[in-house]
């Protein structure tokens, strides 16, 4: 087969399996809503109740200030929870007999995953819309973006989703069952708690600052914090891309060779 | 090798250090149906997840279609057709959808997929629960479904691991029946089933599996032959009666404890009336007499059972329940 061609097979075969992702998607909307609750909880828990607090510790400016501090870092914790979501229905998906059916025909092999991460990261993109319109909705306002950063803000949550989903695939297709998958999934929600989405890395403990700051979250969540409030972002965006990237492969090379195993 | 849709030589498979084909050698003729039967736990389904290609085997020269696996496992793929032991739908959306995922997959163009998709939803009865989630249909409407969707591609050889296990026996007839049909259109059958009758029934050549080798191949008929003829069971529960008997039919196998005699026998009339009347010339009455006709279930015990029943002479009508004619 030439290349063309299979390359060809390979689009067409991907977006069948993207289509079929999305029709899950649409008939049970409620497993990716779900995962929309802990964001949008956390962002009302801390804007509406531990709001005056935080917004005086970060040196006053009141709860409008903390609502802004809080929004980019909340907006890349739910793309870190559709993972989670991801992550289980991957495991799902492999014990269904319809993968071994797949498996067994003249399907490019890489589609079945594609067809979950572009169908995750599409719902990761929604899941954004929604956490952020709430975020408007209870006074979020980007201030002095110009529309390039406005597209970078947007192509930044775009590369942060495919690189925590190709690592969700893996951890998906490494799961036992779908416990598993979602325990070995929780981290991805665990670390935005432990980076400077919540309060900055300054006002940590010194023993603590290394694991805020070596970490994606944090580069991601002050490049958009730059890109939405003027911030500054210095280093930051090349850490924050450099890290999708180095994710995204990994992940990836991990998923295809998790995935061209034999099945048991 | 021509006229052979599978073919396989020296095939071997060990998981970890439990060997579990160990060097099998298998052909099926074109337009053919095939079945391999075996114990549970024989390796019928990896010897099934080899040849469509699910997992790699560690040796054997191995061709589906005219294709070598190891060489080009997407060109046996486009060839063949799966029905696994597990339905191998998708639960999450409807009958239809998952018709229409596979006439994608098959890069129908949309028309003509959809025209199939009804075609084959309609013949296998689902058009009425198309619309509605796989995962909520009955066992034997899932696997008509399973079935459907195998054949969008229209492939010429396809598989089919123990496709009646867990049917009520009305859908077994409903999937023989198809089967029957896919043959007739020239389709070849790869059937691994657990049902001797099936076998017998269905398939022009059958296979034993046991210890991960073939322990017999023939068509039914040959592989009834293997195992010694009928015999004629006579019981009896005066001990007296016993022993005038075996006095008279000196060919026959004593049972003392069982109070039974078995003797070889076709189950001709003639033969049978020979017996009644040694029997009568002794003056004894069997309490009862039992006509067995070899079945596929006595080549199945004689060949997976091993050292039991080797020399014996009859398969030990004790350890098999088999079918037997009360006259």
């Amino acid at each position: 087969m030439s290349a063309p061609q299979s390359l060809s097979l390979a689009l067409r075969d991907s977006s069948t399996m993207v289509r079929r992702n999305l029709l899950h998607a649409r008939r049970y909307p409620s497993l990716t809503l779900n995962l929309l609750l802990t964001p949008v909880m956390l962002l009302l828990l801390f804007v509406y109740v531990f709001g005056d607090v935080m917004s005086a510790g970060l040196g006053g400016g009141g709860r409008s200030a903390y609502v802004a501090y809080l929004v980019p870092g909340l907006l890349l914790m739910t793309v870190g929870s559709t993972a989670i979501g991801t992550a289980v229905s991957v495991s799902m998906d492999m014990t269904e007999g319809i993968v071994a059916r797949f498996r067994t025909m003249a399907v490019h092999r890489g589609s079945v995953l594609v067809g979950h991460v572009v169908g995750s990261v599409l719902k990761a993109v929604l899941s954004v819309v929604v956490v952020g319109l709430v975020a408007v909705a209870i006074g979020f306002r980007s201030t002095d973006a110009t529309a390039l950063e406005w597209l970078a803000a947007f192509g930044l949550l775009v590369l942060f989703a495919t690189a925590l989903t190709w690592i969700a695939v893996g951890m998906g297709l490494g799961a036992p069952n779908a416990e598993a998958a979602s325990n070995n999934a929780t981290p991805l929600i665990l670390l935005p708690l432990l980076s400077s989405a919540f309060v900055p890395v300054d006002g940590m403990p010194e023993w603590f600052r290394p694991v805020a700051e070596y970490q994606p979250f944090t580069p991601a969540i002050e490049t958009l914090r730059g890109l939405l409030l003027g911030s500054e972002i210095g280093n930051d965006g090349w850490l924050a891309v450099a890290w999708c990237v180095a994710l995204v492969v990994l992940g990836y090379v991990w998923s295809t060779a998790s995935f061209a195993r034999d099945p048991k | 090798m021509t006229g052979s849709a599978i073919a396989a030589h020296g095939l071997r498979k060990a998981y970890g250090d439990k060997v579990v084909l160990d060097g099998v050698d298998l052909a099926v003729e074109e337009g053919t149906v095939f079945s391999l039967l075996g114990p549970n736990g024989a390796g019928k389904t990896t010897v099934v997840k080899i040849l469509s290609t699910l997992v790699g085997a560690d040796a054997g020269d191995l061709r589906v279609g005219g294709h070598d696996l190891a060489a080009d496992p997407q060109a046996v793929r486009a060839a063949i057709g799966v029905t696994g032991q597990f339905s191998a739908v998708d639960g999450l959306i409807t009958g239809e959808e998952n018709m229409l995922l596979m006439a994608d997959l098959h890069h129908l163009p949309r028309r003509e997929g959809r025209r199939v998709a009804a075609e084959l939803l309609e013949r296998f009865d689902l058009a009425d629960a198309a619309k509605k989630p796989a995962s909520t249909y009955s066992g034997g409407m899932k696997r008509r479904l399973d079935i459907a969707m195998t054949l969008v591609g229209d492939p010429r050889i396809i598989f089919l691991d123990e496709p009646t296990t867990g049917l009520d026996p009305r859908s077994r007839h409903t999937m023989w029946g198809i089967i029957r049909e896919l043959v007739d259109g020239g389709v070849t059958v790869f059937l691994t089933t657990q049902y001797l009758e099936e076998a017998d029934q269905l398939a022009h050549r059958i296979a034993v599996l046991h210890d991960g080798r073939i322990a017999a191949e023939g068509t039914a008929e040959e592989l009834k032959r293997i195992v010694p003829g009928g015999h004629v069971r006579l019981r009896f529960t005066d001990p007296a009666g016993y022993r005038s008997a075996a006095a008279v039919l000196t060919g026959a196998a004593p049972d003392d404890a069982a109070l039974t005699l078995s003797l070889p026998s076709g189950g001709s009339q003639r033969e049978l009336r020979a017996v009644l009347d040694l029997l009568d010339s002794a003056g004894v009455e069997a309490d009862e007499l039992t006509v067995h006709t070899p079945d596929l279930d006595d080549v199945f015990f004689a060949l997976t059972e091993g050292a039991g029943t080797e020399g014996a002479g009859v398969p030990a009508p004790s350890s098999a329940p088999s079918k037997e004619t009360v006259r």
